[in-house]
């Protein structure tokens, strides 16, 4: 194992098809119109010297070390910013080009500090690598004169210079070692597109500055480290290199937070973790993060997390550790006894979003054949079931159409429910970028987004519906084109059902469902959605890409149905740039539902009822399997309340935080017998466990997580677990505690298990994922290198279906008792309900949940900013402190969900998805009135959670 | 007369200013410069809300305005009185010059006099380098100066 060094080409490769023949060092070479003579010469194994140039970044020309001859042109241009040209002849290296290079780097080194030895980049200095490069023997000038090394000068205070800032918790500024070279400026502007980085000042005063000279923390910064990746000396620096050491070895794998799911390069000291670098060639990401994936991993090792198993009789009592062979055992004896006691379907699992496809492929399967029903379910369940089940039905497939690549093509950029810089930043840098180049942005939320307008960016539509109308909204938005005539005929005509289209295109016809009749419940001005309809219909290549803000609705489905009518009947479907993108909420929610976590689904979406898929499997597995669906989660709760469900097996899910209606989900647990949970943290559902297993982290095993765009990609232990066992070993434990015959020695059995019984994955392996780097499903004879985009040349269901969308208004409406509506949504810093990014640095931008209030509405209220206040509902109730803003309307007010203390969903009700039982977290009619503090149920609820964390024989419990 | 008095309503003027020039094709600059005119200075507060407007960064504009050494971050004296430093005025005895206008006024470069009558300031250059060497007092271009009429200058300034 050796550290990967990725090569730097300094410049972005050429998209152009032409050719061009040059010659650089006597050496014919070819590449494409456009090339710089830098990335030409790169290619060929020729590295021109460079500080400024990167190829993650357009060239800049600014460092003069690039410089080159060519024959019959004067001077010596920069190599980086001049474009190849057929039959030139370039010389890197010449007498005078030595001069000149020496001599620059020289002036470089003349204001910069000579503490090479002590200095956190040695080993990774750029800088130094080009002083040895150029052979640079001496520097003729002192630090007498001006200059920013030294904090004195001449024992006068040196005001040119300025000390570090080491305001952001991951990384350091020391501008004392900057050489202004501007590529953390361009980072944040090209690659990142925040605009948060400056060079202040001008000549040797140019300084580079956070927002207006401001610590990075204050400034506009978002912390994604792009800044930190450019640097190429030691100005921005991981704190963890600093304290550590440069690394030694590095291994590819996956991030576990979003459904981007970024390729990381883990750099290693040992078994220690120095820090995760953005891996350029991941097909996902392009060489980018955001502050989670980059830095926010120091929940692995933190104290709270469990590392022995543990069981007890009562949730009242205190926990006892026990050895894993007790535990197992526990579980075993206590599932066989409930399910002889109360029958076979008594008990359940659920499989998590978090871990791999592996490990949730094993928890399936302990479910069909170990427990002998389908009692399994996954978090997926209130996240993005209604994706699967309306997609499922208007294309065939239960995923998003598109890689992330094509957002590059994309002319027309609808988001709805989603808010990518928070919630998907990398996927929303990429996306900025192309809204740079001049694509368009048609934004559909109640709030305000970071999208709608931020520097830079500005959507040429937002649509502010009130919570709960989507349907309404896009079924207006297909009014106006197909009353307009916009919509494709002749797409439609050949990739759909023609006669359901005719019928669908009546029903949205109807004058009830034109914008001027919808703006009345919408509160959309019905111009914004007749400008909005013609620009997706007419602005080239349109592409959907939509979150929770859609799914999580009584009519979830039916707003993914309605996303896919818009597509088809504007052909924006099966080519690069357009589509309908889920933006997965969890990094392998994808991966989950793919392996089979529904009750009614085997793995590959092929239902349980359907005999040849089960015979595949009861063939492989020996056992006979029920032929019926199971119980969903909230069916399970439901069960458990009436007394016929008694034992949960629950691998990395937090529940009674993420799940709604909380004293809901604390009732159907405390009326359970045995409830297992498997996770890193006594998380809040654990305080309703009777038997506790440690997880492991992304960073402890092998296995494979399935992004957003379908792409299966390799996640790669890198230490050992501290726990002892990865989460598959301890699922095979239990399986084998309780009879099964299981034997896997690595996930790659396990992979090749669900390849050989799974269509769609049928060539993936792990050799294969090595040699591929990635791959998107379907991977099978027909599309041997994976699907980057779906429904080519034809829906996978044959004709794509038109389906009515009739918009129903949901049950939970506004009326003088609770006039508010609540909706809720993520921030960029934390991560879900928080377990890991609660136990980083990440809380120094978000310590607690706030309550976004529009001015007009606290006002009434007697409401000033940072004021508690109560939230209720029909639920429940529960405070937090207010925050006035105009990002909502009047009448909506939004809340983050990342603190268990806020109790978010002791507001939310338990409506919910029509088709999938997706909850309806977006939508609560609640009251908001000044407050003194926390509410009883908080009190208690921090009181039950106290008293549930002990652990016999320790003094304090975790967290 | 430069007389420029820092005004309460800093946001509202902003704003208004950028109102009105915001539709032009690169609005950055006429705006600091319609800023500068209005306060004196381009107050630091000034700047966010500009970057709103124009749908900029605030590093973004900050970057800008301190690139000009002609936009000020505070306000000047009544009078501002710019010493042409370029090579040409320099050769021309710019320096000696420099040191009379320093000693007369008792301050340095980018320093305003006690009494908040006169700012000096070093300039990069007016253009003047065939009549070297050259000064503007208070936007007013003097070339060929002698010590005689720096202080004649001054004492205009003073005044």
């Amino acid at each position: 194992m050796s550290l990967i060094h990725e090569i730097d080409y300094g410049t972005p490769a050429s998209k152009s098809e032409k050719l061009v023949t040059l010659t650089i060092d006597g050496r014919e070479i070819t590449v494409p119109e456009g090339t710089s003579i830098m990335r030409a010469a790169m290619e060929a194994g020729i590295e021109v010297p460079k500080l400024c140039a990167s190829d993650m970044m357009e060239a800049f020309g600014s460092c003069r070390l690039c410089l080159v001859e060519i024959e019959g042109r004067a001077g010596m241009p920069a190599s980086c910013t001049t474009p190849v040209a057929a039959g030139i002849s370039v010389s890197t290296q010449t007498q005078r080009l030595k001069d000149v290079r020496r001599g620059v780097m020289e002036l470089y080194i003349s204001d910069h500090p000579l503490d090479c030895l002590t200095c956190a980049a040695n080993g990774d200095c750029e800088l130094q690598d080009m002083a040895g490069a150029v052979g640079l023997r001496d520097v003729r000038y002192g630090y007498d004169g001006a200059n920013h090394v030294k904090a004195r000068n001449n024992g006068e205070i040196n005001r040119q210079w300025a000390p570090k800032d080491e305001s952001n918790p991951y990384f350091t500024f020391d501008p004392a070692k900057c050489i202004v070279c501007s590529r953390c400026v361009r980072a944040c502007e090209e690659v990142q597109g925040t605009f948060a980085l400056t060079i202040s000042g001008r000549g040797f005063d140019s300084k580079v500055s956070a927002g207006m000279n401001e610590d990075f923390v204050s400034s506009e910064c978002v912390s994604c480290g792009a800044c930190v990746q450019a640097c190429p000396t030691a100005t921005l620096t991981e704190k963890s290199v600093i304290e550590i050491g440069q690394p030694e070895h590095s291994v590819v794998t996956t991030c576990a937070y979003c459904g981007v799911g970024c390729s990381f390069k883990a750099e290693m000291r040992g078994e220690e973790l120095v820090r995760m670098v953005p891996w350029k060639d991941g097909q996902a990401n392009r060489g980018h993060s955001c502050v989670k994936g980059r830095f926010a991993y120091g929940y692995s090792s933190h104290k709270d997390r469990i590392l022995n198993p543990m069981v007890r009789e009562k949730v009242t009592d205190p926990w006892r550790e026990v050895t894993w062979e007790e535990a197992y055992a526990h579980v075993a004896n206590e599932f066989r006894r409930i399910q002889y006691q109360y029958g076979r379907d008594s008990v359940g699992g659920i499989t998590s979003s978090r871990c791999t496809n592996e490990e949730t492929y094993l928890v399936q399967k302990l479910v069909r054949a170990g427990f002998g029903n389908n009692n399994v379910d996954t978090c997926a369940r209130v996240c993005h079931s209604p994706t699967g089940y309306g997609l499922n039905q208007t294309f065939g497939t239960s995923a998003g159409t598109q890689d992330f690549d094509s957002v590059e093509h994309t002319d027309v950029a609808v988001i709805i429910g989603a808010n990518p810089t928070d919630g998907h930043p990398v996927f929303a840098s990429r996306l900025k970028k192309r809204l740079r180049q001049g694509a368009k942005l048609i934004v559909i939320d109640p709030r305000r987004i970071d999208l709608v307008r931020s520097a830079h960016v500005e959507a040429s539509y937002h649509l502010p519906i009130k919570p709960g109308t989507n349907v309404a909204i896009l079924t207006s938005l297909a009014h106006v084109i197909v009353t307009e005539g916009l919509a494709n005929e002749a797409f439609i005509r050949e990739r759909c059902d023609w006669s359901e289209y005719e019928d669908w295109a009546a029903f949205v016809a109807e004058p009830y469902h034109s914008p001027e009749a919808t703006e009345a419940y919408t509160g959309v001005p019905a111009e914004l959605v007749r400008g909005a309809a013609r620009l997706y219909a007419t602005g080239g290549n349109g592409a959907i890409y939509y979150g929770l803000g859609v799914t999580e609705h009584s009519q979830g489905s039916t707003t993914v149905m309605a996303i896919a009518n818009l597509a088809m009947v504007t052909g924006n479907i099966g080519r690069p740039g357009v589509g309908v993108n889920p933006l997965r909420g969890q990094n392998n929610v994808q991966g989950s539902c793919d392996m089979g976590s529904f009750p009614h689904e085997l793995p590959g979406y092929r239902h349980i009822s359907d005999d040849a898929t089960r015979e595949i499997f009861e063939k492989l597995w020996g056992v006979t399997l029920n032929n019926e669906p199971g119980l969903r989660i909230p069916n399970m709760l439901d069960a458990a309340v009436e007394g016929t469900f008694k034992g949960l097996y629950i691998q990395g899910e937090d529940i009674l935080q993420s799940d709604p209606d909380t004293k809901h989900v604390a009732a159907g647990l405390a009326a359970m017998e045995c409830v297992v949970v498997q996770d890193l943290f006594l998380n809040e559902t654990a305080n309703y466990a009777h038997v506790f297993l440690p997880g492991s982290t992304f960073l402890e095993k092998d296995g494979t997580f399935t992004n957003a765009e379908r792409r299966i990609n390799r996640v790669r232990k890198v230490m050992r677990p501290k726990n002892g066992y990865a989460d598959w070993e301890v699922t095979q434990k239990l399986a084998q505690a309780m009879g099964l015959d299981w034997n896997y020695s690595h996930p790659s059995e396990i992979m090749d298990e669900i390849a050989a019984t799974t269509p769609t994955f049928a060539l993936v392996s792990y050799d294969y994922l090595d040699k591929m780097g990635s791959v998107q499903w379907p991977c099978n004879e027909k599309a041997p290198l994976g699907s980057p985009i779906m429904h080519v040349d034809g829906f996978v269901r044959g004709k794509g279906k038109f389906i009515r969308t009739e918009f129903v208004a949901t049950d939970e409406k506004t009326g003088p008792r609770f006039p508010l509506l609540l909706t809720t949504g993520r921030i960029l810093s934390q991560y879900n309900v928080g377990a890991q990014t609660r136990r980083t640095d990440n809380v120094v931008w978000h310590a607690e949940d706030r309550l976004e209030i529009h001015p007009h509405d606290a006002e009434q209220r007697g409401i000033r900013d940072g004021d508690w206040v109560r939230l209720a509902s029909r639920s429940g109730e529960t405070t937090l402190r207010a925050l006035i803003t105009d990002r909502v309307a009047p009448g909506v007010v939004y809340t983050t969900f990342h603190h268990p203390t806020t109790q978010a969903n002791v507001i939310t009700t338990d409506f919910s998805d029509w088709a999938t039982n997706c909850p309806e977290y977006k939508v609560t009619a609640v009251q908001v009135s000044p407050s003194n503090g926390p509410s009883d149920w908080q009190r208690d609820y921090d009181e039950q959670a106290r008293q549930s964390r002990r652990i016999a024989g320790k003094l304090e419990a975790a967290e | 007369m430069n007389i420029h008095l820092p005004r309460a309503d800093v946001t509202e003027r902003t704003l208004a200013i950028v109102g009105e020039l915001k539709e032009l094709e690169g609005p950055l600059l006429p705006i600091l410069h319609e800023i500068q005119d209005e306060f004196g200075y381009v107050p630091e507060e000034s700047l966010p809300l500009i970057a709103r407007e124009l749908n900029l960064s605030r590093a973004e504009v900050y970057g800008v305005v301190t690139f000009y050494h002609d936009f000020r971050e505070h306000p000047a004296g009544r009078h501002v009185l710019k010493l042409c430093r370029a090579e040409a005025c320099q050769s021309m005895g710019g320096d000696r010059l420099a040191e009379r206008a320093k000693a007369l006024l008792g301050i340095d470069f980018h320093e305003t006099t006690p009494d908040g009558a006169v700012t000096l300031e070093p300039v990069y250059c007016l253009g003047l380098c065939s009549c070297s060497p050259s000064a503007m007092l208070d936007g007013e271009v003097h070339a060929r100066l002698d010590e005689a009429e720096l202080e004649a200058l001054v004492a205009e300034a003073r005044r």
